[in-house]
Parts: structure tokens; C-alpha cells; sequence
């Protein structure tokens, strides 16, 4: 499944990386400690969290995933947004909470892979 | 590029600078990519790089990192000025931090950025002198 599918699936906002929306998610990962995400997210996945500081377009980047959630109304910081235009990192935000956001991504085949 | 000679990168780290923590893993990340080595590969160096350089940025006063970029493998290594570890076993359990509450609210302070660099590496060397600073030296193989 696409970033792009997913998007629209669950009403998410697209706040930057608007070039690789046609990436596939290979699966997802839901953490807000970022040394966890580094050490246990796989390549390819879309991250679940309710962080919103810059780091999280390094982590993002480095680990090789293809999208950032950020959950439950939480609000990008200006530098983060500003990052990951630069990097061309998927960031999308949504109200809904996090838990909420892996359910539906579950109920669409997006597992812990 | 034979085995022996290779590319030198270096950056200089700062304490607390969350602004630039991740560009020298970046640069080193993109590097790896414009020379074509293997993504699984790149990404062990990169988050190795990535653990290495936050560990400077936030436990340490300032720091270095270089990675030298060989045909078969490459090299990171990470010195540092700072506090130093008192115990190096300690440091190395899955859980052990001293990151203190404010850098624990970014996400930061997990205590699991050492076991990811041995984890992700094929050596991992660490010293460290109490109140000097910290030097690792880090192999991944191509
Ligand atoms: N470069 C360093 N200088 C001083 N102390 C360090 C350094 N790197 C790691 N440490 C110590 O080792 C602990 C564990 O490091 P790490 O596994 O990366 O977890 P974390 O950075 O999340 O605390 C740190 O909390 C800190 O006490
Ligand atoms: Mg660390």
C-alpha cells in the first residue's frame, strides 16, 4: 500500500514530502522513545508518533522510513516541517490519537512488519 | 578505491545542539548512497552514526566524527571532551540512562543507543576516561 492511499484512508494531512507519497509502506512502527524506533522499526515503515520536534526527520531519514504520523493533534514544530521539506520526508499529522491510527492502519493490512 | 584508500569525512559535534544532531549522519548517509553501497549496510552506518553523534550532542562537551569510507567497509569513529563513562558495562544494558528529564521528553534517553551501535557494527570498540571523554571505534563490513 501507498503513503498516498493510506492519506486518504484515514483523512491525514500532509504537512511535507509531497514528492514520495507514491512510496509503499512496507509495514509500521509505533514508538515516541527515538533509539527504539532506530534500533526496532524496519526499513520501509511508516512511524506512529506523538513526538514533534526535528529529531524526528533525522530518525526518520536515517532509519529509512517512509512516513512520519504524527498523532493525536499534535503540531509539527516550524524547524521540524522546515527539515523535512529539505530532507523530503513524508510528515503527516492527524487528530486522531495514536492508538487510533495503528488500528485503522491494521484494518488496512499495515502490520508490525 | 581500493581496499586501503578511501574518503575522510569528518564533523565537529557540539554539546546540546539539537538544530544540527542528524547532519553528519546524514552527510555520511548520502555519501554511502552516491558511492552505491548496499541500503541494509547504509542503514546499520547510519544509525550508528546517528547514536554515536547524539550520544556526543547530549552526554559530552564536544566531540568529533569521522568516518572513513573504504571499498569493504566503513570506519566511525567518535571522540569526544565530556564527563566520560564511569562504567562501561552499565552503560552498555538496554535501558541505562543519565539523560536527565527535559532531553527525556524529546524521546531522547531511551538508554538503548550503545546496544544499538553494537548491534548494528561488526566492531565496537569503547573507552572511556572519567572526566576526559569518550572515543568509539566502530567497523561495518560492505
Ligand atoms: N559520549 C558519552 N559521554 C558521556 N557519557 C555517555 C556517552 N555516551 C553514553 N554515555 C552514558 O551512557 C549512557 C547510555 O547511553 P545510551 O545507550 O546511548 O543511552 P541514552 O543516550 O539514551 O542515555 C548514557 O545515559 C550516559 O550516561
Ligand atoms: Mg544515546
Amino acid at each position: 500500500m501507498t503513503i498516498q492511499e493510506i492519506v486518504k484512508a484515514l483523512s491525514l494531512k500532509v504537512i511535507a514530502g509531497q514528492s514520495n507519497l507514491d512510496k509503499v509502506v512496507s509495514g509500521g512502527y509505533a514508538s515516541d522513545l527515538l533509539s527504539n524506533v532506530m534500533g526496532q522499526a524496519n526499513a520501509g515503515n511508516i512511524w506512529v508518533t506523538m513526538q514533534g520536534h526535528q529529531n524526528i526527520v533525522a530518525v526518520a531519514l536515517l532509519a529509512g522510513l517512509t512516513a512520519i504520523v504524527i498523532a493525536g493533534g499534535v503540531e509539527p514544530d516550524p524547524e521540524a516541517v522546515r527539515k523535512a521539506e529539505t530532507e523530503e520526508i513524508v510528515m503527516l499529522t492527524t487528530t486522531l490519537s495514536a492508538y487510533e491510527v495503528v488500528g485503522r492502519l491494521y484494518q488496512l493490512g499495515i502490520t508490525g512488519e | 578505491m581500493s581496499a586501503e584508500s578511501g574518503i575522510e569525512l569528518e564533523f565537529v559535534l557540539e554539546s546540546a545542539d539539537f538544530n544540527g544532531a542528524g547532519e553528519a549522519s546524514s552527510k555520511i548517509k548520502r555519501t554511502l548512497q552516491q558511492l552505491g553501497v548496499r541500503p541494509d549496510i547504509i542503514r546499520r552506518i547510519a544509525i550508528s552514526a546517528y547514536e554515536a553523534e547524539m550520544n556526543v550532542i547530549i552526554h559530552a562537551s564536544r566531540g568529533v566524527i569521522k568516518a572513513g569510507i573504504h571499498s569493504d567497509r566503513t570506519e566511525l569513529v567518535v571522540e569526544d571532551e565530556g564527563p566520560g563513562i564511569a562504567d562501561i558495562g552499565l552503560a552498555m544494558q538496554e535501558g541505562f540512562s543519565t539523560a536527565p528529564d527535559h532531553i527525556r521528553e524529546m524521546g531522547f534517553g531511551a538508554g538503548m543507543g550503545l546496544p544499538n551501535m553494537a548491534r548494528c557494527t561488526d566492531k565496537f570498540d569503547i573507552k572511556s576516561e572519567k572526566n576526559v571523554g569518550t572515543k568509539l571505534r566502530m567497523v561495518i563490513y560492505h
